[in-house]
């Protein structure tokens, strides 16, 4: 899932520092998993914003709304009825594709309440890491699981580096070596003899390269 | 010019401070009248979002009472409680109100007079604390007292 954090409260309340009225919208997806976005944290938000402002003499009236998902159209468009003219600010507690997906839909200032950090899973309740590094083309079937291109700190293809100490990286001390964590894997899995082989450069142009990625699937579009 | 009576709310586990409150009411002991006793079916329902609100609808203070640390009939309760309660005191000073107008306490049951010292100890803090910054009510009150002494 996507996972995200709350910007500090003074942040967002600058956002919407001249509004009076503000949307205060969740997402029911990864962020709600990942306690950042969700109808909690959303209710938590505007109590927040709301007990700021009245306490700066300027009340603040707020609407909470958690939509199922922000980054698909269909549940973008349940919003419509509480956007009315006298909402002056949309605050989304998404992460950067349902706030792009808000201000697109719908004609009003949208600011985020999320940083989005990356793509991860939650090693245990309240914690999450990354693991992904949405490569565009996925070669964890050579590393026996375990992502190069991100838990690497320098993404390198044919490791460790000479920084490896002691099942750690150079880069954080805190953070285990992924490719003593490959090796290790490999090792157990008898599979070290494919380690031996030399990956070539990885082919970037799956990835950052060329601008926005899309992907279409000609069977599922329904127009 | 009457004194600042704090308003105050005092969320209260069913499985221990409500019955410490009874057992206090039981044993005729004094406590003052300024806090308005919430029960909740365990500590571990604390809500950040219900606290703020609390003051946002009036509140000059607020506290918990959860069971004694190890003895929550729902085992963590109290524990998931004491975080929140962190949490929203984080955020309460973010505002400027100050998370000193909120506490968590631990009781058991059996200690009613506690029960009653807590209420004490506590309406005595928000009464030194003053009104809310929320409360203009209270702010006016305060400043024409201020205006008087000169
Ligand atoms: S190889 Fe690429 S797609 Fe696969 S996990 Fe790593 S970053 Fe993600
Ligand atoms: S020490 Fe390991 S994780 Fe760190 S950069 Fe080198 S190979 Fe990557």
């Amino acid at each position: 899932m996507i996972i995200a954090e709350g910007k500090p409260l003074a942040e967002v309340a600058g956002l919407i520092q001249g509004a009076r009225k503000v949307l205060v919208v969740g997402c029911g997806g990864c962020v709600t998993v990942c306690l950042a976005g969700g109808e909690k944290e959303t209710g938590i938000l505007a109590a927040a914003l709301r007990l700021l402002r009245q306490k700066e003499g300027n009340p603040l009236e707020t609407v909470e709304v958690t939509l199922t998902r922000q980054c698909d159209p269909e549940y973008v468009d349940m919003l419509e009825k509480y956007v009315t003219d006298d909402v002056d600010a949309i605050v989304s507690l998404a992460c950067g594709v349902g706030v792009q997906f808000l201000a697109e839909r719908y004609n009003k200032w949208v600011v985020p309440a999320l940083n989005t950090k990356f793509a991860g899973g939650t090693v245990e309740h309240g914690v999450w890491e990354e693991r992904c590094g949405l490569c565009g083309e996925c070669i964890l079937y050579k590393t026996g699981g375990i992502c190069p291109i991100i838990r690497c700190s320098k993404s390198i293809l044919n490791g460790p580096c000479g920084g490896s100490q002691n099942g750690k990286c150079e880069v954080n001390p805190e953070t285990p070596c992924a490719w003593q964590l490959i090796y290790d894997r490999m090792q157990a899995l008898g599979k070290l003899d494919l380690l031996m082989e030399i990956q070539p450069p990885k082919d970037w142009s799956k990835s950052r390269d060329g601008g926005p990625r899309k992907v279409v699937r000609e069977d599922v579009r329904l127009a | 010019m009457q004194e600042f009576e704090p308003k105050i709310i005092a969320f209260c586990c069913y499985y221990c401070a409500y019955s410490a409150a009874d057992l206090a009411g039981s044993l005729r002991l004094q406590y003052p009248a300024n806090i308005r006793v919430i029960e909740m079916p365990c500590s571990g329902k604390t809500d950040v979002r219900v606290l703020l609100e609390a003051f946002e609808d009036g509140a000059d203070g607020v506290y918990v009472l959860g069971c004694m640390e190890g003895d929550c009939h729902f085992l963590k309760g109290n524990f998931r409680a004491k975080r929140r309660v962190q949490q929203a005191k984080k955020i309460l000073d973010e505002i400027g109100i100050g998370g000193e107008r909120l506490e968590m306490y631990n009781l058991s049951a059996a200690m009613g007079p506690r029960f009653a010292e807590i209420a004490r100890e506590f309406t005595e803090r928000i009464r030194k604390l003053g009104p809310s910054p929320l409360n203009k009510k209270y702010a006016s009150a305060n400043s024409r007292k201020a205006g008087e002494q000169e």
